[in-house]
């Protein structure tokens, strides 16, 4: 940056102002292509709409049955709503933790006071294919695509996948019916 | 371009006042006719042009299917179907591009196997060599995005794995997920912007493919000897000795296309993408187009998810460092015994992961996939640096034209004019 | 003497792989019966569509497929397309008139049904997918259009390595597939567990499918000869015949022209390499000819 044309007694003290100058300069031209920049990343995450029809959903429970599992769909992602048998809820309690490649307590699975049902993402945690009810070895699911098995509260039994169905932001409203999902603005995923 | 290498003298007035300006005819003129080819190259060295070819046959098809195509989740298998149905010639665009991108990748695979087995990537071409590796991955790029447009099965179940795998980057992971989806799961906003990257990326291949040859002519070409060019004798001009093998070789390619395209278009696809997309049911089988399967079979070697992305990822990379890894100062594979052998059982290890990875992940199959993925990068990381060490090659021929006819003997007929071959600049 | 041992590593490799992949193929859900290979008229370089066969075959998607099936992209001209099951223009003309269709708004804003005209694509039996699931057991019955491309079986491991060669290549897994499945419905085993609804089929992946036997011998009246017999078998077989190629020309509607279209152009390309090779030969000669490095006997010079 030295510019041997300048003063030399005055070199080291109008060097530094001119370093100033250009860091300055530098700083003010990346602040501009960030801010440029900045426009085009944001305009490729979720548009308004799209968060807008990601808005909560209401799903009454009233008319599935014992052991029955239902499809519902939350900002285009599958849900599994299923009812639990009664002897699905003991099996699921009995299972030892050190049993399962994602330990989790039964009581994490489902909410207080409602036991009997199950509220989980519908894709495998592996690679987001959709198991399929009432397979496997464990009285839940059984993926497809790549063999991963889930238990009866979509807790991991067998891999490849890594981590047991999450459980989406969900709420009773009453004993027949529940809110899933949150309202936009809140942490998106769940 | 060396510029030394230009015979070009324009003779016209007009001609020499273009030239003057803008020396682009004698920039082709170096690059294209007068450019030194080593006169031993086999048909492995015509694969470059029938790249070239198929690039330009992607770019053509898919601006014309694009002008029927709606890139919509509710419009695009419709409009796809429109295109084979209605649409005159729309199947034969179609078929086209998507039996050209097949063949694009064999071209492809043979065209990396050539600069392996011939040790094209070694000094002075590393530039040269890793400038490929990019246009390599800009092509996969390209390839998955335009797999997702037709919108069936296939297409938004394998957007969906893909971009799940995305999402086991740590920290930035998920932030790509979204953006890429421009929503909370593979929907419409995202076959609309692949369609955008798919139209784009194309373009930047085509600016590397310029990198690419500029490279080349720089360095000029190895050869089967994989010594450089030492005198006149050892080159011909590029027209029209390497321009009509080029040509011949590109219509024999041809022909293997056609037979896919006219008789065969479904064979290198998959059934399931014949059905719309649905993002409740999940194919049977989730298989990506077949030149991705060596590296869904490394993929899925590994149990853990993050692990299995590093590694597919690292079996693409680690291309890029073939220059380095290897440390033999021969370069062709002909004159080294040992390592020759090793390069064609690494080819058959590719070929088995290839057909792993359209296997279900079971049993035997995840146990093979593992030792053929551990096999493939020791291929890299062992065999490669090691072989140059211990392995005496076989002595070299003293010239190229020494090694098509022997010690001693002479050609008839000329090739490079003296001094010409003397352009590219060739070290050791 | 090099590339054998080499071929022979690699080999070795190869059927190491297979083998250790073997046991896993016992237990693959996909594996299973493969559908007996038909003669089709259309399979292979020089194969046409039987119009004749066509014809009947849309008989038999008109009067029983298409009452729970829809083919939303196939449009009633299409039948009237050269190549394909080939009726009049007329004769579209009034079988699309047969058709109630909703069209609309008019003036005053309601929608309406008219007769259907040969621009219309066939009418679904269902208004959408969730109306067709409710009223078949809680799965829509797959769309037709595409369904002959949209539908393939394994045929074991390494068959994809022929397959695609000219003459004894095997293209024609869809219409197989689905002539096997209507032939295909069997009791079943003793040991099998049949849920609710289900009907046992021996190339359906699982065996288990929601949809009854479609077709029974005698079921589509075909048209009569001279001598007043039908003029193909009116058998549970033929009908799979008959409408699995009528569904492969819907999926498919311009095969003919394709591989018409493709003789010519390879044939094009052979003449043309074949002037190119001794075009390179001549221009070659200048030099010497043309040599290159794949010369073994060179090799063992050095």
């Amino acid at each position: 940056m030295a510019n041997s044309t300048a003063a030399p007694a005055d070199a080291s003290h109008d060097g530094n102002r001119r370093d100033f100058l250009f860091l300055a300069t530098g700083a003010g031209l990346a602040v501009g292509v960030g801010a440029v920049a900045w426009p085009f990343v944001s305009s490729m995450a979720p548009d308004a709409e799209v968060i807008a029809a990601g808005a909560p959903i209401e799903v009454d429970l009233s008319p599935i049955q014992d052991g029955q599992i239902v499809n519902v769909f939350w900002r285009g992602k599958l849900i599994f709503v299923r009812k639990l048998t009664a002897k699905e809820v003991g099996d699921m309690r009995a299972v030892p933790l050190p049993e399962m490649i994602d330990p989790a307590a039964f009581g994490t699975r489902v909410k207080d006071g409602h036991d009997q049902w199950l509220v989980v993402y519908g894709n495998c945690t592996h690679l987001g294919c959709v198991p399929i009810g009432h397979q496997g070895n464990f009285e839940g699911w059984a993926c497809p695509c790549h063999g991963s098995q889930f238990d009866a509260v979509g807790r991991v039994r067998h891999g490849p996948a890594p981590i047991n169905l999450p459980i989406p932001p969900y709420a009773f409203q009453s004993d027949t019916k529940i809110r899933i999902g949150e309202p936009a603005g809140g942490k998106g995923e769940a | 371009m060396s510029g030394t290498a230009s015979t070009y003298v324009p003779k016209s007035r007009v001609a020499k006042w273009f030239e003057s300006r803008l020396p682009i005819v004698g920039l082709v003129h170096s690059s294209f006719i007068a450019y030194p080819v080593p006169r031993n190259l086999n048909y492995f060295w015509t694969f470059g042009a029938i790249l070239a070819a198929f690039l330009g046959i992607q770019i053509i098809t898919g601006v014309w299917l694009a002008m029927h195509y709606e890139p919509s989740a509710t419009g695009a298998f419709t409009s796809v179907e429109k295109i084979m149905r209605d649409v005159n010639y729309g199947w034969l665009l179609r078929y086209a591009h998507a039996n050209g991108a097949s063949m694009f990748f064999v071209a492809v695979y043979v065209h990396m196997f050539r600069a392996l087995y011939y040790g094209s990537y070694k000094a002075p071409r590393e530039v040269l060599y890793i400038l490929g590796v990019v246009i390599y991955l800009l092509m996969m790029a390209t390839a998955f995005l335009g797999y997702t447009l037709p919108w069936g099965q296939m297409s938004f179940w394998g957007a969906t794995v893909i971009t799940n795998i995305l999402a086991a980057i740590p920290v930035v992971g998920d932030t790509i997920q979204s953006l890429l989806w421009g929503g909370y799961s593979v929907g419409n906003p995202t076959v609309n912007r692949f369609f955008s990257l798919h139209y784009l990326l194309p373009w930047m291949i085509a600016g590397v493919v310029v990198l690419h040859v500029w490279a080349l002519h720089v360095t000029g070409q190895n050869n089967p000897a994989g010594i450089p060019i030492k005198s006149g004798k050892d080159a011909v001009p590029f027209t029209p000795y390497a321009t009509v093998k080029d040509a011949f070789a590109t219509i024999v390619f041809m022909i293997l296309f056609s037979w896919f395209l006219f008789f065969m278009p479904n064979y290198l696809g998959h059934a399931d993408n014949y059905i719309q997309a649905n993002p409740a049911v999940t194919p049977a089988h989730i298989v990506p187009e077949w030149y991705f399967l060596p590296f869904y079979a490394i993929l899925r070697a590994v149990p853990s998810k993050l692990g299995g992305v590093i590694l597919m990822f690292s079996a693409v990379i680690i291309l890029a460092f073939a220059p380095w890894l290897d440390t033999s100062r021969i370069r062709s594979c002909n004159y080294r015994p040992i390592y020759r052998q090793f390069m064609w059982v690494f080819l058959g290890v590719a070929l088995v992961l290839g057909w792993l990875g359209s296997q279900p992940p079971e049993g035997g199959y995840v146990l093979a996939a593992q030792v053929c993925t551990a096999y493939y990068f020791a291929h890299f990381l062992i065999v490669m640096p090691l072989c140059g060490l211990f392995e005496t090659p076989k002595p070299l021929p003293g010239s190229i034209l020494e090694s098509v006819t022997g010690p001693g003997k002479q050609v008839s007929g000329a090739g490079m004019p003296a001094g010409v071959a003397a352009a590219p600049q060739v070290k050791g | 003497m090099a590339m054998t041992r080499v071929l022979s590593t690699t080999l070795a490799a190869a059927v190491a792989a297979l083998l250790l992949g073997a046991p896993a193929r016992a237990e693959d859900a996909h594996g299973g019966p493969i559908p007996p290979r038909v003669h089709w008229s259309f399979a292979g370089m020089f194969g046409r569509f039987d119009t004749a066969q066509l014809q009947r075959g849309f008989q038999v998607y008109k009067e029983v497929c298409s009452n729970c099936h829809s083919m939303k992209l196939v449009s009633f001209r299409n039948l009237a397309q050269e190549g394909g099951p080939d009726f009049s223009a007329s004769q579209v003309k009034a079988l699309a008139a047969t058709y109630q269709v909703k069209d609309g708004p008019n003036d005053s804003g309601d929608m309406f049904e008219r007769p259907g005209r040969p621009a219309d694509a066939f009418p679904a039996p269902f208004p959408n997918d969730q109306a067709a699931a409710a009223a078949n057991g809680g799965k829509a019955p797959p769309d037709f259009s595409v369904i002959a491309k949209a539908r393939t079986f394994s045929r074991g491991n390494l068959t994809f390595l022929y397959d695609w060669l000219p003459f004894v290549g095997y293209s024609e897994q869809g219409p197989d597939y689905i002539h096997g499945l209507l032939n295909g419905y069997r009791d079943a085993p003793k040991d099998f567990q049949m849920p609710e609804g289900g009907y046992y089929n021996l190339y359906y992946p699982g065996h288990i499918i929601a949809m009854p036997p479609p077709l029974s011998d005698g079921q589509v009246t075909y048209a009569k000869d001279d001598k007043g017999q039908p003029v193909a078998p009116e058998t549970v077989d033929q009908y799979g015949k008959d409408v699995s190629a009528f569904l492969m020309w819907a999926a498919e509607p311009h095969m003919m022209d394709r591989k018409a279209l493709g003789f010519r152009v390879i044939l094009f390309l052979i003449i043309l390499s074949g002037l190119l090779y001794y075009v390179k030969k001549k221009i070659w000669a200048d030099v010497g000819g043309e040599v290159h490095g794949l010369q073994p006997e060179l090799h063992k010079t050095w």
